[in-house]
């Protein structure tokens, strides 16, 4: 397998008008003495979607699990440099997690939906943060079903369990879940990879949709994925991210060798 | 101006974060007392189990290795005799013995359970041996003493008292035990494995023998060493079937002593203080020391067994 050097990068400044919507500055991730992340600087454009590309084991998805804290829990991990959101540096002690994570929600490779009703799965957070009224719950469930796509598909069967969905419901599922906090930044990390293609579709569509209300990052496997719903494409290899750019630039003219052969699938 | 707020929202010590560390405080409150009665048990037992050696002098290879107990009375050496190799024998003896017979009857039962009559096991024997594990052990020691002990007595002569009742007791009495710890040990075989083996053409037995059995193996060790901790330590049954005769057992069928039952028999009728007394100790603490070590092999088993 081919070698490339990390130190052969391009990452594109954003047009000066653009807003940030949360960005990173040397982020560096360790496991113990390992150091997964090398100090990766991105920026991500409000109300734009940005897909992390790149082979397994490039560190894509534990970049995109330090920008809201995931990586807290994890015994041994240690996240350096700043995460820049709303002016604030949120990874650092003086800020609470809880309260950032209403902002930066997340969906999971795999739908993880709670063993509750499809009405509780959304509820759930909702309730906890003092959404009491059972009228303004009902309201919310319906929009963010509807935004999700599956409104039409459940709206009968609100109290039967999540489980009973099929998997591309209950990835749509997890995604209304996490869109009812009203979020700023959805992170998603290879949303459809446990979906057939017409799950994977519907997901895009309601991506595309979301759009206009918040950013969303999503580390992806499929480069088709990538090419048709971002804005703005980040290529990872061994921890570092070697090219960042439009995604048009990447798929077209990328700047870098890696990720040349990577999008052709020459690479290694 | 929102902007702001939200900001500050998050720069706020949330009332969850404050909860979060109430909550640690509690939590590490109860394992600090579960520590310190452990530790209390354990310095109480040492201190008392190891006067026997320091306070009254007894050579603690001749606890170990003689085979004449009897600490109230003098010997011909002018000292008291206490030997405790007869009750450890014992012990071990009815331990492993019971925990022999009992592991292909619990491999067979969680077998039968989990790869051959799913619905019927999960539905009528799961419960069957729940409940067998939860009899209290004096029913045991009972059933044992009004069946077990003249059965053999019929077949074998002698009193029928000894090591072959107590093995026979202990063997029912871990043996739910050990079967339901092999029933989650398979349960927890990915169902996987199974089809693996399938489409490669093996029967249900080389399957089930060769490679369930196999990937279950850590699991069921641990229950097997369950067993025995629980076989080691019981002392009413056993008590009740072996005869209580503190002398090496020239055989199966002859009245011999565990650890536990000379304990239990013994401790009511010595005066705290004496050698008497202290020389119990000293049986307590090697039981003591006994479950640590089981402990530590099951311990060792889920280690070895989680890096495959």
């Amino acid at each position: 397998m081919a070698n490339y050097s990390l130190d052969d990068r391009f990452i594109r400044e954003l047009p000066g008008d653009a807003e940030v919507a949360v960005s990173t500055d040397d982020l560096r991730v360790f496991y113990g003495e390992h150091e997964a992340i090398h100090g990766v600087s991105l920026p991500f454009e409000r109300y734009k979607i940005t897909a992390l590309i790149g082979p397994s084991g490039s560190g894509k998805s534990t970049y995109l699990r330090s920008i809201n804290r995931m990586n807290d829990n994890i015994y041994g991990s240690r996240v350096t440099g700043n995460i820049m959101y709303r002016g604030l540096d949120i990874n650092s002690n003086a800020v609470d997690v809880y309260e950032m994570r209403k902002h930066i929600g997340m969906v999971f490779q795999r739908p993880n939906p709670f063993a509750k009703s499809i009405y509780d799965n959304i509820t759930f957070a909702l309730k906890r943060f003092g959404t009491k009224s059972k009228a303004e719950l009902d309201e919310i469930v319906e929009t963010t079903l509807k935004q999700a796509a599956l409104w039409d598909q459940v709206k009968d069967q609100l109290h039967k369990s999540a489980l009973a969905l099929s998997g591309g419901q209950q990835q749509r599922l997890c995604i209304a879940r996490a869109i009812a906090m009203k979020p700023d930044i959805l992170l998603m990390d290879e949303p459809a990879s446990a979906l057939d293609p017409i799950s994977t579709a519907t997901l895009e569509d309601t991506m595309m949709a979301l759009k206009d209300q918040l950013t969303i990052i999503i580390v992806t496997h499929n480069m088709q994925q990538a090419a048709r719903v971002s804005d703005y494409t980040a290529f990872f290899y061994n921890g570092q991210c070697l090219e960042f750019d439009e995604t048009r630039k990447i798929f077209t003219r990328p700047k870098i060798q890696a990720t040349d052969d990577y999008v052709s699938g020459n690479f290694g | 101006m929102e902007e702001d707020k939200i900001r500050a929202a998050m720069l706020r010590k949330s009332r969850a974060a404050r909860i979060e560390q109430r909550g640690r405080a509690i939590s590490f409150a109860c394992i600090a007392l579960i520590v310190l009665v452990v530790v209390a048990i354990f310095y109480f037992v040492a201190s008392k189990g190891l006067a026997t050696f320091y306070q009254n002098k007894v050579n603690l290879w001749d606890f170990l290795s003689k085979t004449s107990w009897s600490p109230s009375t003098t010997g011909p050496h002018g000292k008291p005799e206490v030997g405790a190799l007869p009750m450890i024998i014992g012990s071990f003896g009815v331990t492993f013995l019971a925990a022999i017979v009992a592991t292909p009857f619990a491999i067979g039962a969680a077998l039968f359970m989990t790869e051959i009559a799913t619905k019927w096991g999960a539905k009528i024997l799961q419960p069957v041996i729940d409940l067998l594990v939860g009899i209290p052990s004096v029913v045991y020691g009972f059933i044992g003493l009004s069946v077990v002990v003249p059965a053999i007595r019929n077949v074998f002569g002698g009193t029928g008292f000894g090591i072959l009742a107590g093995t026979f007791v202990l063997f029912i009495m871990i043996l739910p035990t050990v079967t339901s710890m092999t029933v989650d040990a398979i349960h927890a075989v990915p169902s996987y494995y199974r089809s693996a083996s399938a489409a490669l053409g093996a029967t249900r037995w080389q399957t089930t023998s060769r490679v369930v059995l196999r990937a279950a193996v850590p699991g069921i060790l641990t229950g097997i060493v369950f067993g025995m901790a629980r076989a080691f330590g019981e002392a009413l049954a056993v008590q009740m079937v072996i005869g209580n005769a503190a002398m090496l057992p020239k055989d199966l069928i002859s009245p011999a002593s565990t650890l536990t039952s000379v304990l239990t028999s013994g401790i009511g009728n010595t005066v705290m203080g004496s050698l008497e007394n202290n020389a119990l100790w000293s049986l307590a603490l090697i039981l003591l020391l006994m479950s640590l070590a089981f402990n530590l092999v099951i311990r060792w088993i889920g280690k070895r067994g989680a890096l495959k």
